[in-house]
C-alpha cells in the first residue's frame, strides 16, 4: 500500500516561479505554500482507481443524503430502559447469569425512535431475539479467524515496521496511511512524517523539533500524541485523528477486553467527542473515555448486567467530566443563570460486546452502527442522536432530510458536563444473529457516512478479522471526505472471540 | 559565611497574551509579553546584611582597599555587585536661580545616602568637560558610612560655571564604570540645559558607544533643557527620563531613582526572539511602563533569532508588544510564530550560550471560525491604544510648536480620547493642562492659549508612560 509519500518536488513555485529548494514547505522567494501545489500534484499522481473510489464514495454520500427515508418510528430492535434483571429473559446457552429482556419487538422502552433497519440487520424481525431461534447466534469456534490474518498483526500499511500492538496502550502512530484512500492526504499532511524517528520537521523536512513540539526552522506544530492515536487489542481496535481542519484532537477513545465471571470474553469500546464550544474539550473527552472504560472494566467481570453497567459507566464518565469544571479554580462566581457556562463537555458512545449480546450506551451525537459480515443483509444504526435534528425528526416536525439540512442540525441536546441539564444515558441491548462488527464513532466519521448503508460500504469486508485496519480505513474515509472534524472510530467484532480476552 | 558563591538570581516569568487564531490566509500575529522578575532572595529586600560576627567594616582607605567583606559582593570575593555614577550638571546656568545648584547638591547628597553598603559609586560634575568630584583618580569608592560622608563633603566643591557637553560626562562615567567588574553598572544624569557645547552627532556617537555598557536614568531640572535630548539619553541607555520642573523636587526624585538602581539584581538581560523561517518581525516594543520601540535594537543571535536589550532588572514587571508576520498555512495548522526567552550572558562564560531565564510561546492557529479569528485580545488592543496615545501626543505637540493648530487639535483630541478610554489618568491630567477638553468621548478639544512651559515639557517627557490593562 502507499508508503508515506513525499510531496512531489515542484520545479517552480506556482506563484512566483522561483525554483524551490528540496523539502521547502514555503517558497523562499514569495512565501507561497508549496505543499498545496505539491498535494495537488500528488493527487494527480494517484492511481485512477483510488480517485474513482473516492469520487464514488462522495457521490454515494450525496445520493444517500437525498433519499433518506421517512423518519423511523418503529423500534424493531428491542431495548430496555431499565436494564434490571427480568425473570423471563433470554437464556442463550444456559449459563447466562442474568436475564435480559431483549425480545420486545415494539417501540423503544422510553420513547426513543431507532432505525427500524436495526431490527432487520440484527436478526429476522419476525423472529425476535427472545424466540427459540437463538441458535442463530454464531458458533464461536466457527469464526474463521485462524485462517485469516491474525488479529495481532494487522500489517499497518503505513510501514512503521509492523509492530503489532497487542496491548491497550494508545500510541501515536507515526504513519497513519490507511490504504489507498489516504495517499494524497499524507503528502500535504505535516503530522505524518515518513519514519519512526521524528527527528526532522514533518512540514519542512529540514528543521529539528524543539522541546515544545514545534519545528525550530519553520515553526510548524508537530504531531502530538493525540493528533493520531491507534490502539488494538485482540478483538477490538480503534483509531482517532485530528482531521484536517482542526488544530487539535478533542476526541478520545478507550478499548479494553476482559472476562465475565464465567470466563466468557467481553470487549468494551468507548468513544467521546469533546464539545468545542466549551473549555478544555480535549480534557473532557479523555476523562470521560477513561472513566467509562474503568467503570465497565470493574463491573463487568463482577457479573454486572451489561445494560446496568453501561448506565453506571456513563454516569461515572459524567462525574469525571463534571469534576473538571471544578478544577478551573478561582473563576469568578457566576450568576445562577450562567453557571458552568463554559464547563468542559463531551459526548459519549460505548459498546460492550460479549459472545452473544451487544450493548450500546450513549449521550450526544456520537454513534454506533452494526455492519454484518454478510453484506447482503442490512446494516443498522444503533443509536439515536441527542441532537436538534434528531429531536425535530422524532417529534415529527421535520423530515430527516430537512432537519439535517438545517444549520442547527448538529447542535447537541445531550452531553456530559457540569452544565448538562439532566443526565439521561441511553442504553440498548441487541442480540445479533450473525457475525459482524460494531462501528463506534464520532460525527467526524459519520458526517462522511451517515446512513447505515453508507457506513457499511465504507467498512472493509474483513473488518471483523482486521479491526485496526478497518478503523484506519474509516479514518481515511473521513479525511478523504475533507476531514472537517476530529475523527474517531472503534471497531468491535461480534461475537467477542473467546480465548483472546484478558490480554489487557 | 555570608559570601554567596552565586548570588540568588531573581526569578523571571514570561506570560503571553494573544489571540492565536488567524483567518485563512492570515499572517499577522500580535502578542503582549509580560515579563516579571521577582526577588530571588538576594539583596533586594533591603540593604545587604554584613556578614555576621565579622570584623568591623574595614577602615576607610580612600580607594579600592579592603572591602573584601563587602556585603553583596559576588563569589569572586572582592567585586562589588553594583556600581553607580552620579553626573550633576554644574554649568553656569545652574546658578539661575541659585537655588537650583543648592537643590542639585542636596539631591545628590540624598542619593549618596541611598547607596547601599558595598556598592561602588562616584560623583562627576558636568560642564563642557567632566570633573571627578569623588573619589577621584578615575576610581570608584565603595559605599560605607565613612565614604558616604566624604562624598557629601566633596559636594561642597560643586559650583556653577562653564558650558554643557553631556557626551563628555557619559564618557567619563563609562571610564569609571569600566574600572569595575560590577554586574550592574548604572548612571544617574542631571541636566538643566541644552547640550550646547557639543555637536548632536557627538552625543549620538557617545550614546551608541555606551549602549549596553551601562544603564542610565536622565533628569531634566527646570525648563531650559531639551526633551528629546534627555529622553534620548534614557532610551539609548535603557533608563528612565523625567522632568523635575521644580528644583525642590530633586531630592525626592534622586532618592527614588537611587533606590530603584539599588534594587536591580541582574544586568544585561535581553529579550531573545525566535521566529520561524519566512517570518518577519514587524516590531518589538516595550509598552509598559513606557512605550519604547526596540525593533531597531535587534542584535542577531543565531539562526532566525535576535536579541533585544532590556537592561537591568530588579523586582519589576514590563510588557512588550510583539508583532510578527508569519507565512500563512492551511486552516487547521498550528505554527509557532515566535518563541520569547529572557537571556543573560553567562558570567565568565565567554563563548558559552547565554542562560535562559524564562520562556514563552506565541502561536498561530489557522481556523475557518471567523468569530475566533476576528476577536482581538484585550491586552493587545489596550497596548495598541497606548502606543497610539504616545504617538498622538508627540505629533500633536510637534504640530502645536510648528503652529499647525488644526493638526495639533486633532491629534491632542485623539490623545484625550485614548487616555480616557484606557484609564490612563496621569496622561489625561497632563493633557488637560495643554488643551481644554470639550468632549472626552468624542475627543473634542481646544488648544489652550497659554500653557506653562513646565506643563508642556512634562506632557512631552511623560507621553510614553502607559497604564496596564484594568484587570
Amino acid at each position: 500500500m502507499s508508503q508515506m509519500p513525499q510531496p512531489p518536488q515542484l520545479s517552480a513555485c506556482p506563484t512566483c516561479t522561483e525554483p524551490p529548494q528540496a523539502g521547502d514547505r514555503y517558497c523562499d522567494q514569495c512565501g507561497a505554500d508549496l505543499t498545496v501545489a505539491s498535494a495537488l500534484a500528488a493527487e494527480a499522481a494517484l492511481s485512477a482507481e483510488a480517485i474513482a473510489d473516492r469520487s464514488d464514495a462522495r457521490g454515494n454520500l450525496q445520493e444517500a443524503r437525498g433519499d433518506l427515508p421517512e423518519a423511523p418510528r418503529a423500534n424493531g430492535a428491542a431495548w430496555s430502559t431499565h436494564p434490571g434483571p427480568e425473570p423471563d429473559g433470554y437464556e442463550p446457552d444456559g449459563h447466562e447469569p442474568d436475564d435480559y429482556e431483549l425480545a420486545a419487538p415494539a417501540s423503544g422502552g422510553y420513547g426513543q425512535v431507532a432505525d427500524p433497519r436495526a431490527a432487520a440487520a440484527l436478526g429476522a424481525p419476525e423472529a425476535p431475539f427472545g424466540a427459540p431461534e437463538a441458535p442463530q447466534v454464531p458458533q464461536v469456534p466457527q469464526v474463521p479467524q485462524a485462517s485469516q490474518a491474525p488479529l495481532g498483526a494487522p500489517e499497518p500499511p503505513g510501514g512503521t515496521g509492523g509492530h503489532p500492538e497487542t496491548n491497550a496502550s494508545t500510541h501515536t502512530s507515526a504513519a497513519s496511511s490507511t490504504g489507498s484512500g489516504t495517499g494524497p492526504g499524507t503528502g500535504a499532511d505535516p503530522r505524518l512524517p515518513g519514519g519512526e524517528h521524528r527527528l526532522r520537521c514533518a512540514a519542512c523536512q529540514e528543521g529539528t523539533i524543539d522541546q515544545d513540539g514545534y519545528c525550530e526552522r519553520c515553526g510548524h506544530a508537530q504531531a502530538r500524541e493525540r493528533d493520531h492515536m491507534e490502539s488494538e487489542l485482540d478483538g477490538v481496535a480503534a483509531a482517532s485523528d485530528r482531521g484536517l481542519r482542526h488544530h487539535r484532537n478533542e476526541d478520545a477513545f478507550s478499548v479494553s477486553a476482559s472476562a465475565l465471571p464465567d470466563g466468557a470474553p467481553v470487549v468494551v469500546a468507548v468513544v467521546c467527542d469533546g464539545v468545542s464550544s466549551a473549555t478544555r474539550p480535549d480534557e473532557a473527552s479523555a476523562a470521560a473515555a477513561l472513566a467509562a472504560s474503568q467503570a465497565l472494566g470493574a463491573s463487568l467481570p463482577r457479573g454486572a448486567h451489561p445494560q446496568q453497567a453501561m448506565n453506571e459507566a456513563i454516569i461515572a464518565a459524567a462525574d469525571a467530566v463534571n469534576s473538571l469544571a471544578l478544577d478551573t479554580g478561582a473563576a469568578a462566581p457566576r450568576h445562577e443563570g450562567q453557571r458552568h457556562q463554559n464547563a468542559p463537555a463531551c459526548t459519549i458512545v460505548s459498546a460492550v460486546v460479549t459472545s452473544d449480546i451487544l450493548t450500546i450506551g450513549w449521550i450526544g451525537d456520537s454513534r454506533a452502527y452494526w455492519v454484518p459480515d454478510d453484506r447482503t443483509t442490512p446494516p443498522a444504526r444503533l443509536t439515536e442522536d441527542d441532537s436538534w435534528a434528531a429531536q425535530m425528526v422524532a417529534a415529527g416536525l421535520m423530515s430527516e432530510a430537512e432537519a439535517y439540512a438545517d444549520e442547527r442540525a448538529h447542535a447537541i441536546t445531550g452531553w456530559l458536563g457540569a452544565d448538562a441539564y439532566e443526565l439521561e444515558p441511553h442504553t440498548a441491548s441487541y442480540k445479533p444473529d450473525r457475525p459482524g462488527v460494531v462501528v463506534v464513532c464520532t460525527d467526524g466519521l459519520w458526517n462522511y457516512a451517515e446512513s447505515a448503508e453508507q457506513m457499511a460500504r465504507a467498512v472493509p469486508p474483513d473488518a471483523r478479522s482486521r479491526p485496526l485496519n478497518s478503523a484506519q480505513v474509516l479514518v481515511g474515509h473521513a479525511l478523504d471526505g475533507g476531514g472537517h472534524d476530529n475523527v474517531t472510530v472503534a471497531i468491535v467484532p461480534f461475537p467477542a472471540a473467546p480465548g483472546r480476552a484478558g490480554s489487557a | 559565611m555570608a559570601h554567596f558563591s552565586t548570588p540568588d538570581a531573581p526569578r523571571f516569568s514570561v506570560e503571553v497574551y494573544q489571540n492565536a487564531c488567524l483567518p485563512e490566509g492570515g499572517r499577522e500575529v500580535n502578542a503582549i509579553i509580560t515579563v516579571t522578575s521577582s526577588a530571588g532572595g538576594g539583596a533586594t529586600a533591603g540593604p545587604p546584611i554584613p556578614g555576621p560576627a565579622h570584623e568591623p567594616i574595614p577602615a576607610y582607605e580612600g580607594v579600592l582597599g579592603g572591602y573584601e567583606d563587602a556585603p553583596g559582593a559576588s563569589g569572586r570575593g572582592c567585586s562589588p555587585r553594583a556600581a553607580v555614577v552620579i553626573m550633576v550638571d554644574c554649568s553656569g546656568s545652574m546658578d539661575y536661580p541659585a537655588t537650583k545648584m543648592r537643590h542639585a547638591r542636596d539631591a545628590t547628597a540624598a542619593a549618596i545616602d541611598t547607596v547601599r553598603d558595598g556598592v561602588a559609586f562616584s560623583v562627576v560634575a558636568g560642564t563642557h568637560k567632566a570633573v571627578e568630584v569623588f573619589p577621584g583618580d578615575g576610581q570608584l569608592a565603595i559605599a560605607d558610612p565613612l565614604n558616604r560622608a566624604r562624598a557629601k563633603e566633596a559636594l561642597r566643591s560643586l559650583s556653577p560655571g562653564g558650558g554643557t557637553a553631556i557626551g563628555t560626562w557619559l564618557l567619563q562615567a563609562d571610564l569609571l564604570l569600566g574600572s569595575t567588574d560590577a554586574a550592574i553598572r548604572h548612571g544617574i544624569l542631571l541636566t538643566d540645559g541644552r547640550n550646547e557645547h557639543e555637536e548632536p552627532q557627538r552625543l549620538r556617537a557617545v550614546l551608541d558607544a555606551c549602549a549596553g555598557r551601562f544603564t542610565c536614568d536622565a533628569r531634566g531640572v527646570g525648563t531650559d533643557w531639551e526633551v528629546e535630548e534627555v529622553t534620548g539619553i534614557a532610551a539609548a541607555l535603557l533608563g528612565t527620563a523625567d522632568i523635575v520642573a521644580d528644583p525642590a523636587g530633586l531630592t525626592a526624585d534622586f532618592t527614588r531613582m537611587m533606590e530603584t538602581a539599588m534594587g536591580k539584581e541582574v544586568a544585561d538581560v535581553s529579550l531573545r526572539l525566535w521566529t520561524p523561517k519566512g517570518a518577519e518581525v514587524a516590531y518589538v516594543k516595550q509598552v509598559a511602563p513606557t512605550v519604547e520601540d526596540l525593533t531597531a535594537r535587534r542584535v542577531e543571535a543565531g539562526p532566525r533569532a535576535g536579541d533585544y536589550p532590556t537592561g537591568s532588572w530588579g523586582d519589576e514587571s514590563r510588557d512588550y508588544h510583539l508583532c510578527v508576520r508569519v507565512p500563512a498555512a492551511e486552516v487547521g495548522q498550528e505554527m509557532l510564530a515566535a518563541r520569547i526567552s529572557l537571556v543573560r550572558p553567562v558570567p565568565d562564560g565567554v563563548g558559552s550560550p547565554p542562560s535562559s531565564l524564562a520562556r514563552g510561546l506565541v502561536r498561530a492557529v489557522w481556523t475557518s471560525d471567523l468569530a475566533a479569528s476576528t476577536a482581538m485580545n484585550p491586552q493587545v488592543a489596550h497596548y495598541t491604544g497606548q502606543a497610539e496615545l504616545a504617538q498622538a501626543i508627540k505629533q500633536g505637540m510637534n504640530a502645536r510648536k510648528s503652529g499647525d493648530t488644526e493638526q495639533a487639535t486633532a491629534k491632542l483630541g485623539r490623545a484625550v480620547q485614548l487616555a480616557a478610554a484606557s484609564g490612563n489618568e496621569d496622561t489625561a491630567k497632563l493633557l488637560a493642562k495643554v488643551v481644554d477638553v470639550l468632549d472626552v468621548a468624542a475627543g473634542t478639544v481646544r488648544l489652550k492659549a497659554k500653557v506653562a512651559e513646565a506643563d508642556e515639557m512634562t506632557l512631552e517627557t511623560r507621553s510614553t508612560k502607559t497604564v496596564r490593562v484594568k484587570k
